[in-house]
C-alpha cells in the first residue's frame, strides 16, 4: 500500500497519477472467517480495523450490503463532539474524541477532523444552569468544556442573530472547543483503506439473507455471494438492525426506525467557522460550514416511523425557520440538496454494544442520530468485545437488559419514546 | 406529505396529526408483573411494510387513530378510530 | 467574443431597453433578456470562475443546467451568490459581479491553482496536510491540518453571502388541484389543455418566465402562435397558471413544493410583495412534462469561455435575438444539432457541422446543403484552444474502434451536443429509479404506482408534435386515475431522430494528456474518473464523493451521465450496471428564507401570552421565557437588581402577602362517572377518597416509572375534577390522558377537555392572604379557615361578581390560595386583588421569588423532574400508593431504580455561610474533585429566611448519608469550587406549620 503523503501525492502528479493503488481490495469472499462483521459502515469498518489492529486478528471479513460507508456514515452532518454526561456515556464518547483526535494520522488518511468548536447557544439562566451541569461534568472528567457569555460569544461567531427582538434572545453559549467535524466520507475509506492492509476482506455487495444456527450459535450467513461460515458474528448495521435481528432468529428489539433529514446549501465563502447548536422553545437545529463551502444543517427527525429515505416537508420548514432565525444572513442563501437517512431510534437514546442470546453473536446498534462521532469508539468497543467476549467497563450499560434492569443513560430525560431521542 | 384521512374530519396533512407509536401493542394491566410491561413498554417489531400504528389529530378534533401505514413507502391503507366506540357512534352516524 | 444582437427575431422586446451593470461596466439589453443573454449580446465571455483551478467559465447553457456563469447578483443586504446567470431574468439596475475571482473573474489570481492541477487530482486532500510535508510527520492531534483548512476553506466555497439580515420577506401558501403540470412546453401545455378542457383543476407551474419552454426556441412565428394558442386556451378553460415557479421537489402524497419568484426580475418593487413564496401543493395527479437538457460530452479544453450546448446557441438566436459567433463549429452524435446548424447558418453565421457518425442519411444531410454549411461525418473535436475564449478547435477523425488526430479548425463558437438528458428529477426524489433507454442513450422515468405520468423530452420523446402528442396521453392517464372518461390516443415512439444516435461520451487519443472535463463547475476531468476507478471507487456514490462529480450547484445536471459512461466504461460494463445516482430535492436550489416563510426573528414559535400580561407589565414587571411562555420574572422597583427585586419579593410573600401570576399552568376537566377512577390509575398516589371540596397534590408517572409531572387536582363533585400540570408539560399531559382514555382504557366514562385558556390563575401567598383574598370576594367568608381549611377548594365569586376558582393550597409553604377567574376577568381579579395587597404592605412576585420560596421548602420542579428522576430520587416515595396499581407501578420497581446509593433530593448551604454557589456545580468529595460526582445542584437561591444562599440538588443515597460531611460543590466552567453541606431539602418550615395554619 502506497503511504500517502505530500510526498506521494507530488510524486504521482509527476507521474499522472499512475502509481497510486486501489484503496482497498475487491476480493472474492473465502468460505470461512473467524470473524464476520456485518455492515460495512463507518461502525463495522472502524470494527474491523480494531479487531486486525488492537486484538492481531487476521481472518475477519466485513460484508455490505450496498458500497462501503452508503448507509447514514456517508449522508450525516459530520459533526464530533463529546458532549456527553451520563455515567457509561461520557467515558465513551471521551474515547471516541481522543480516538478522532489522532485518527488521521492512525490511519494515514486525512480525515479532516477539524476542531473548529461546538457551540450550544443558551436562552436562559435555567438553560445555562442544566449546560454548567453537563460542560461540568466534562471538565471533570478529563474533556475540555467552557460557558461562553454573550460578548465572548459575539467575538467569535459575530453573525447570529444578537437582536434584543429576537423570539428567544442568546445569553451565552456552552462550548467544546476540541468538538467539530469531519470529512465522513474519508472516514469510511481510511478506515476500509486500514482495515483492508491488515488483511480483512471487505466484501461489497454482499448482502445478508439469512443465517443458519446449531446449538445456540450462529454458524454460517447466506449471503447474495454464497454461503459464509463465521466463527463469530457482529452486526453493525444501523436502520437494517431489526431485520438482520430477526434473521438471527429474535423478534423485538428497543429500537424504532426513524428518518432524519439532512440539509446542504450552495457553497459560500466561509460564513460560519464553528458547529452552531440552537435549540429552545422545541426547536432543534444544529449547522457548520463544509471545508467546500456548503452549510451542513439539520433538526429533528420526521416524528413518523420510516424506513424510507426519504423526507417531507413539514421538517424542511421547522427547519429553514431555525435557520433564518439564528442566521439571519442565510435568508437569501439557498438549500441546494436535503435528503434523508434510517435512524436507529433507541428507547432512551443511548446505543447497544453487547452481547446477544446467541453465544457468538454480538450486537452494535441503536445510536439514534449520533452514531458519526461514535464510530471510532464505537469499532474500538466492539472490537475489543468481541474479541475478549465480556464488555469493557465504559460499555457495561450499552446492553439490552438495561431496561429491564432499570439502568437509565436518557441524556434527553425524555423517556421511552424513540422519536423524542437524538 | 403524508395524508391522512381522519375519519371524523377528512384528508388532512400528516402535521395536523403526532405520532403515537406502535398501535398494535397491547398494554398489560396495571397490576400486570414488570416483565410484561418492559415488554409492551421497551420492545418494538419495528415493521418494515405495512403496520398498525397511532396517530393523534391533535390540531384537530383531537382523536387517537389507528392508522395501517406502510413503513416503506408511507402508503396508508386503513384509517379508523381508536376508540371503539367512538368508532361505532360514527358509523351509525354516517 | 463575436456574439451580437441581430437585427430582428426573438421574443425579447426590442422596444424596451434595460439598463443593467456588470462587474462595474455599464450595458444595456431588452426586456425579456436573461442576464446571460444580455451579457452575451454585449460582448462578454469570461463570466465565471471554476470551483478549484479557477479555469475561466462562459455561459455554456441557456437554463437551469448553467455550470459556467455563476455570478453574483445584488449589493450589500439583498447580495445573492451563486446565481446562474441563464436563469436571471434582466430588469432595470440589475447588478451582477463576477465572483470566486480576485481581482476580477477576467483576470484572476487563483488561476495559479490551475498550474498545480496535475498534484490537485481528486482526492487529493485525503492523502496530505494531516502533517509536516513532505512526509506528514507530526503524529498527536490536528493542528496541522487545521492551519492547512484555513487556506482551503478560504480558497473554496464560490460567491459571498451577505452578512446581513435579509431585507426581504417571504410567504407561505397551500394549494390544491385535481392535475399539476410542471412545465409549459409543447407536451406540458397540449396535456394541461387536455384535462382542463375535461373540467378538470388544472395547474401549470413554468420555472421561466415565459410559457413555452422549446416553442420559444424555435424561429417563426408557427411556434409561438402554438404556444399562445395553447395559454389562451388554458386561461379561457379556467387554469391556473404559474410562470417564474419551479416545482422543486416532489414529496408524497402527490404533494409538491412549488417556489414562486415574485419580485426577483422587478427593479423597485412594492414592499408589500413578498419576494418570493414557498407553496405546498397537493395534486390527485401529477404530469411531469419537464423537458431534456442537452449534455457535452469530454474532451480536451471542452471548458474555454465560448464552448456551450448546441441547443442554447438557437435558444439565443430565436428567443433572445443573440447570434453566439460567427465561425461556429457545431460537433455533435446526434440529429438535434442539424436544425441547430440551419438556424446559425441562416442568421449569417458561417457554420461547420461535426458529427461523430459515420453515416448519416441524405435527409438529414440535406438540410444542411442548401445554407452552406460544411459537414463532415466520422469527425468530432479531440481539442479546443483559447485561453480566455476559444480561438480554434483540433478535430479527431474516427477510426472505427479509435480517434486520430484531424485539423485545426478556426472558430469563435463551439457547439456541443451528447446526446439529451431527460429530466427525471422530480421522479427520482420519489424513489423511482431511472431505467437506461440504451437507442437514444439516456435514462427515462420508470414506472410507478403513484399517481404521476410523465410526458414530452423528459420521456425521451424528442420532436415537438410527438411531445404535444405525449402530453395528451399523459392528459388522458390523468383523466382516467381521477376517474374521468378518456380517449385513447396513441402514444409516439420515443427518441424520433431518423438516424440514431451514436454514444460518445469522451475523445481521447492514447498518449495524450490534456483536461476534459466532466463536471465543470467543480473541475472534475475525465481523468478524475479514471484515476476514482484505479483506487477502487466503482460505485457511482463512491465516484461522486471522491471526485465530487454531480455535487456542484447544478446538481450534475451537465456531467453525471458522462461520469457514470466513463466508470461503465472504466469496469467493462454497461451504463445501467453502473447505476445512476439518486437526485435529490430541490430540483434547483431554493433559498432558505422561502422555506421558512414567515416564522422566524420574533415571529419564530408564536408567543404565549398570560391574559394579564400586559397587567403584569403595567406593573412593573421583566419578563422571562418559560417554554413558549412569558411569564413575570420579578417586578423590580426603582433602582433594584433582579437580586435586591426577588428577595424583597421573596421576605414580603413570607412576612406579608404576595401575588403571582400562574395562569401558564395546564388546566384540564376531567368529567365523568369513572373520573375517579381515571385519576386513581394516572397519579402514583391514592386519588380514589378524595372528598368532594378537596384538592390533592399528585405525581404522575411514565409507564417507565420515572415522574413525568405534578399538579394538584381539584374535586367539584362526583364526577367532575379540575387537574393542574405544570407550565412545561400541559401540552404533554393532555395528549396523555386523551391517549390513555381513547387508546388503553376505553371502557372509563370520561371526557378531558383542556380548559388551560379559559382560566386564569393567581396565587395570593402569604401569612395576609387570607385577608386580602376575603375583601375581594362576594362573600369573604367563603375563605375563612373554617370554611376553607387547607387543601380545600371552592367555587365562589369575586366581589364585582365574577366567578372564581379557589383552592387553598400552596407553593409556597405559605398560607396561600390560587384563585382562577374566567381568562376575560384576569385584570379584573388583578384589579381587586392588588390595591388590598399593597395597602398591607404585599406585593406582586416573579418566577424568580417562586423559586426562592419553592427552594426553602423544597418543593421539585422541572430543574428536578428532569426526566430521569423516580419519585422516590424527589424524595416522595412515601407518597406513592403500595396498595393501589398505576401508571409507572410496574417498572417503578426496576432494581436499579431500587438502589438506595442512588442519588436523592437534598439541601444545600454552604460551608462559609457568606458565601454563594451555582446550580449546574457536580457535588464532589472533597478528596476526589474529579470524575463523575457524588451529585449535583439543581437551583440555587438567596434566602431571606436564613439569611444565606441555599440550594437544592441530587446527592447519591440522599442527605442522611452525608451528614456532618463536607462535599464541594465543582463548577469549574464558571466559578470553580466551593464547600457545601448537605441537608435536608425542606429548609424552611419542615413540618408545614403556616401553610396549614
Amino acid at each position: 500500500m502506497t503511504r500517502f503523503s505530500a510526498w506521494s501525492v507530488f510524486r504521482n502528479g509527476l507521474k499522472g497519477q499512475r502509481d497510486w493503488d486501489r484503496q482497498w481490495r475487491d476480493p472474492e469472499p473465502r468460505h470461512e472467517y473467524d470473524i464476520v462483521i456485518v455492515g460495512g459502515g463507518l461502525h463495522g469498518l472502524a470494527t474491523a480495523y480494531y479487531l486486525a489492529k488492537n486484538h492481531g486478528l487476521k481472518n475477519i471479513a466485513v460484508v455490505e450490503k450496498g458500497w462501503l460507508g452508503g448507509g447514514n456514515g456517508g449522508r450525516n452532518t459530520t459533526i464530533v463532539r463529546s458532549n456527553y454526561f451520563m455515567p457509561g456515556n461520557r467515558q465513551f464518547y471521551e474515547h471516541s474524541l481522543e480516538l478522532w483526535e489522532d485518527l488521521s494520522h492512525e490511519l494515514n488518511y486525512n480525515v479532516m477532523f477539524s476542531q473548529r468548536s461546538h457551540i450550544s447557544l443558551l436562552h436562559s439562566p435555567a438553560a445555562m444552569d442544566a449546560a454548567a451541569r453537563r460542560y461540568n461534568t466534562m471538565r471533570l472528567t478529563g474533556s475540555d468544556g467552557e460557558i461562553w457569555d454573550l460578548n465572548t460569544l459575539k467575538a467569535n461567531v459575530p453573525h447570529l442573530n444578537y437582536s434584543a427582538d429576537a423570539r428567544f434572545p442568546i445569553i451565552g453559549a456552552a462550548v467544546q472547543k476540541r468538538a467539530g467535524t469531519a470529512r465522513h466520507d474519508a472516514v469510511a475509506w481510511g478506515y476500509a483503506r486500514a482495515a483492508d492492509s491488515l488483511g480483512v476482506d471487505i466484501l461489497q455487495n454482499c448482502e445478508v439473507t439469512g443465517t443458519t444456527r446449531e446449538d445456540g450459535r450462529i454458524t454460517a450467513l447466506e449471503t447474495s455471494r454464497g454461503t459464509i461460515r463465521a466463527k463469530k458474528v457482529g452486526f453493525a448495521v444501523a436502520g437494517n438492525t431489526t431485520r438482520l435481528w430477526q434473521m438471527a432468529g429474535f423478534s423485538t428489539l428497543p429500537i424504532e426506525s426513524h428518518k432524519l433529514q439532512a440539509f446542504v446549501s450552495e457553497p459560500l465563502k466561509p460564513l460560519l467557522d464553528q458547529v452552531v447548536v440552537f435549540g429552545v422553545g422545541g426547536a432543534h437545529f444544529y449547522i457548520s460550514q463544509s471545508d467546500k463551502g456548503g452549510m451542513v444543517f439539520g433538526g429533528d427527525i420526521d416524528w413518523y416511523k420510516s424506513y424510507a429515505q426519504r423526507g417531507n416537508l413539514p421538517i424542511v420548514q421547522d427547519v429553514a425557520e431555525c435557520a433564518v432565525s439564528i442566521l439571519p444572513c442565510l435568508g437569501r442563501v439557498r438549500l441546494l440538496r436535503h435528503w434523508s437517512g434510517v435512524m436507529d431510534m433507541s428507547m432512551d437514546g443511548s446505543p447497544f454494544i453487547c452481547k446477544t442470546p446467541l453465544s457468538n453473536l454480538y450486537l452494535n446498534a441503536g445510536w439514534n442520530y449520533g452514531g458519526f462521532k461514535a464510530s471510532p469508539a464505537s469499532g474500538w468497543y466492539f472490537a475489543d468485545l468481541i474479541a475478549n467476549d465480556r464488555p469493557h467497563q465504559h460499555i457495561e450499560h450499552f446492553t439490552l437488559d438495561r431496561f429491564d434492569r432499570g439502568i437509565n443513560i436518557d441524556e434527553r430525560g425524555a423517556g421511552p419514546d424513540p422519536k423524542l431521542h437524538g | 406529505m403524508i395524508r391522512i384521512n381522519c375519519p371524523f374530519c377528512g384528508e388532512r396533512d400528516h402535521s395536523e396529526f403526532s405520532y403515537g407509536g406502535d398501535g398494535s401493542i397491547v398494554y398489560p394491566s396495571l397490576d400486570a408483573p414488570a416483565e410484561e410491561w418492559s415488554a409492551a413498554v421497551f420492545q418494538r417489531e419495528n415493521i418494515r411494510g405495512m403496520q398498525t400504528e397511532s396517530w393523534q389529530h391533535v390540531n384537530g378534533c383531537r382523536q387517537w387513530l389507528l392508522v395501517e401505514r406502510d413503513t416503506m413507502t408511507h402508503e396508508i391503507q386503513s384509517v379508523r378510530a381508536a376508540h371503539d366506540g367512538v368508532g361505532k357512534v360514527l358509523e351509525k352516524g354516517q | 467574443m463575436t456574439a451580437v444582437r441581430v437585427e430582428q427575431g426573438g421574443v425579447v422586446d426590442r422596444q424596451s431597453e434595460v439598463s443593467f451593470t456588470w462587474d462595474n461596466r455599464h450595458y444595456s439589453g431588452f426586456a425579456g433578456d436573461t442576464l446571460a443573454s444580455a451579457l452575451l449580446a454585449n460582448g462578454e465571455s469570461i463570466i465565471g470562475r471554476s470551483f478549484k483551478y479557477h479555469r475561466p467559465r462562459g455561459i455554456m447553457s441557456a437554463g437551469v443546467e448553467e455550470s459556467g456563469a455563476i455570478v453574483t447578483v445584488g449589493v450589500s443586504h439583498r447580495r445573492d451568490a451563486n446565481v446562474k446567470a441563464t436563469t436571471q431574468e434582466l430588469f432595470p439596475g440589475l447588478i451582477a459581479h463576477g465572483q470566486n475571482a480576485w481581482p476580477n473573474v477576467r483576470h484572476d489570481l487563483g488561476a495559479v491553482n490551475n498550474l498545480m492541477g496535475r498534484f490537485f487530482s481528486a482526492g487529493f486532500y485525503y492523502k496530505t496536510f494531516m502533517g509536516i510535508p513532505p512526509f506528514e510527520w507530526g503524529r498527536k492531534g490536528t493542528g496541522i491540518w487545521m492551519q492547512y483548512e484555513k487556506l482551503i476553506r478560504r480558497a473554496a466555497g464560490m460567491g459571498r453571502a451577505s452578512r446581513d439580515p435579509d431585507p426581504d420577506h417571504y410567504e407561505h401558501g397551500h394549494l390544491f388541484c385535481d392535475v399539476l403540470v410542471v412545465g409549459s412546453g409543447p407536451a406540458g401545455l397540449a396535456a394541461a389543455g387536455k384535462c382542463a378542457e375535461q373540467g378538470l383543476d388544472v395547474l401549470l407551474v413554468e420555472q421561466d418566465f415565459e410559457f413555452g419552454g422549446d416553442y420559444l426556441n424555435h424561429g417563426g412565428s408557427d411556434s409561438i402562435k402554438k404556444r399562445n394558442d395553447a395559454v389562451d386556451a388554458l386561461q379561457k378553460a379556467g387554469a391556473r397558471m404559474m410562470q417564474r415557479t419551479t416545482a422543486f421537489g416532489l414529496y408524497d402524497y402527490g404533494v409538491a413544493g412549488l417556489l414562486q419568484r415574485v419580485t426577483d426580475h422587478l427593479p423597485n418593487a412594492d414592499p408589500h410583495l413578498p419576494r418570493q413564496r414557498f407553496l405546498t401543493v397537493r395534486a390527485r395527479h401529477t404530469i411531469l412534462a419537464t423537458g431534456a437538457l442537452e449534455r457535452h460530452y469530454a474532451f480536451g479544453n471542452n471548458d474555454v469561455p465560448g464552448i456551450m450546448n448546441a441547443h442554447a446557441a438557437v435558444c439565443y438566436l430565436n428567443r433572445f435575438g443573440v447570434l453566439g459567433g460567427e465561425r461556429v463549429v457545431i460537433t455533435t452524435n446526434n440529429d438535434s444539432a442539424y436544425a441547430t446548424a440551419s438556424n446559425l447558418a441562416q442568421a449569417g453565421a458561417q457554420v461547420k457541422l461535426l458529427d461523430s457518425r459515420r453515416q448519416v442519411p441524405d435527409s438529414v444531410a440535406g438540410l444542411l446543403n442548401t445554407r452552406g454549411i460544411e459537414l463532415e461525418t466520422g469527425t468530432t473535436v479531440l481539442n479546443a484552444h483559447g485561453r480566455k475564449h476559444i480561438k480554434s478547435v483540433e478535430t479527431a477523425i474516427s477510426g472505427g474502434n479509435h480517434w486520430r488526430r484531424g485539423m485545426d479548425e478556426e472558430c469563435d463558437l463551439l457547439l456541443v451536443s451528447g446526446g439529451w438528458s431527460p429530466v427525471v428529477n422530480l421522479l427520482s426524489h420519489r424513489g423511482v429509479r431511472p431505467v437506461w433507454d440504451s437507442n437514444n442513450c439516456c435514462f427515462v422515468p420508470a414506472e410507478t404506482a403513484e399517481p404521476v405520468t410523465t410526458a414530452g423530452s423528459s420521456l425521451g420523446i424528442w420532436g415537438n408534435s410527438d411531445c404535444e402528442a405525449s402530453g395528451l396521453v399523459a392528459a388522458d392517464s390523468a383523466i382516467a386515475s381521477l376517474g374521468g372518461q378518456s380517449v385513447s390516443v396513441s402514444m409516439p415512439a420515443t427518441g424520433g431522430w431518423e438516424t440514431p444516435l451514436e454514444p460518445l461520451y469522451e475523445v481521447e487519443i492514447k498518449g495524450v494528456t490534456k483536461k476534459s472535463f466532466i463536471d465543470p463547475q467543480h473541475d472534475v476531468t475525465a481523468d478524475d474518473v479514471r484515476l476514482a476507478h484505479q483506487e477502487g471507487f466503482v460505485s457511482v456514490e463512491h465516484l461522486k464523493r471522491y471526485t465530487p462529480l454531480g455535487m456542484a450547484t447544478d446538481q450534475g445536471k451537465m456531467g453525471n451521465i458522462i461520469g457514470l459512461a466513463l466508470m461503465a466504461e472504466a469496469l467493462g460494463r454497461e451504463i445501467p450496471e453502473v447505476g445512476t445516482t439518486t437526485f435529490r430535492p430541490p430540483y434547483t436550489p431554493v433559498s432558505i428564507g422561502a422555506l421558512a416563510g414567515r416564522a422566524f426573528g420574533a415571529h419564530f414559535k408564536p408567543l404565549r401570552r398570560t391574559p394579564m400580561h400586559d397587567w403584569n407589565l403595567q406593573h412593573g414587571a421583566t419578563m422571562v421565557d418559560a417554554g413558549l411562555w412569558q411569564r413575570p420574572w420579578y417586578f423590580a422597583r426603582e433602582g433594584e437588581t433582579i437580586t435586591e427585586a426577588y428577595i424583597r419579593e421573596t421576605e414580603t410573600t413570607r412576612t406579608s402577602v404576595g401575588l403571582c401570576d400562574v395562569t401558564s399552568l395546564g388546566k384540564i376537566a376531567i368529567q365523568g362517572p369513572d373520573a375517579t377512577e381515571f385519576i386513581n390509575r394516572v397519579y402514583s398516589n391514592a386519588f380514589a377518597k378524595l372528598p368532594v371540596g378537596k384538592a390533592r397534590y399528585g405525581i404522575m408517572l411514565r409507564d417507565d416509572g420515572i415522574v413525568m409531572d405534578d399538579g394538584t387536582t381539584w374535586r367539584f363533585s362526583e364526577t367532575d375534577y379540575f387537574m393542574t400540570t405544570t407550565t412545561a408539560h400541559a401540552a404533554k399531559v393532555m395528549v396523555w390522558l386523551e391517549e390513555l382514555l381513547q387508546m388503553r382504557w376505553p371502557e372509563l366514562r370520561v371526557h378531558v377537555t383542556t380548559v388551560s385558556e379559559q382560566w386564569a390563575g393567581v396565587a395570593v401567598a402569604g401569612p395576609k392572604s387570607r385577608d386580602v383574598l376575603a375583601a375581594c370576594l362576594a362573600e369573604p367568608a367563603t375563605v375563612s379557615a373554617e370554611a376553607l381549611p387547607f387543601m380545600g377548594v371552592v367555587e365562589s365569586t369575586l366581589a364585582n361578581g365574577a366567578p372564581c376558582r379557589i383552592a387553598r393550597i400552596s407553593f409556597s409553604g405559605e398560607m396561600a390560595f390560587e384563585v382562577y377567574v374566567g381568562s376575560d376577568y384576569a385584570n379584573s381579579l388583578m384589579d381587586l386583588l392588588y390595591p388590598r395587597a399593597m395597602q398591607i404592605g404585599g406585593c406582586l412576585y416573579g418566577t424568580e421569588a417562586l423559586g426562592a420560596l419553592r427552594i426553602e421548602k423544597g418543593h421539585v420542579t422541572g430543574a428536578e423532574l428532569d426526566g430521569r428522576v423516580s419519585i422516590d430520587d424527589a424524595g416522595l416515595g412515601k407518597m406513592a400508593s403500595e396498595t393501589k396499581s398505576y401508571i409507572g407501578s410496574a417498572l417503578r420497581k426496576r432494581p436499579e431504580l431500587q438502589r438506595t446509593d442512588r442519588p436523592r433530593l437534598v439541601g444545600i448551604f454552604p460551608k462559609d455561610r457568606s458565601e454563594t454557589f451555582k446550580a449546574g456545580s457536580i457535588l464532589c468529595s472533597p478528596d476526589e474533585v474529579e470524575g463523575l460526582g457524588e451529585g449535583w445542584i439543581t437551583a440555587v437561591t438567596h434566602s431571606p429566611e436564613l439569611g444565606h444562599w441555599i440550594g437544592l440538588g441530587f446527592v447519591s443515597g440522599g442527605h442522611e448519608a452525608w451528614q456532618g460531611k463536607v462535599l464541594v460543590a465543582a463548577d469549574p466552567v464558571r466559578r470553580g469550587n466551593m464547600y457545601v453541606e448537605v441537608v435536608s431539602p425542606h429548609m424552611v418550615d419542615p413540618t408545614g406549620e403556616r401553610m396549614h395554619g
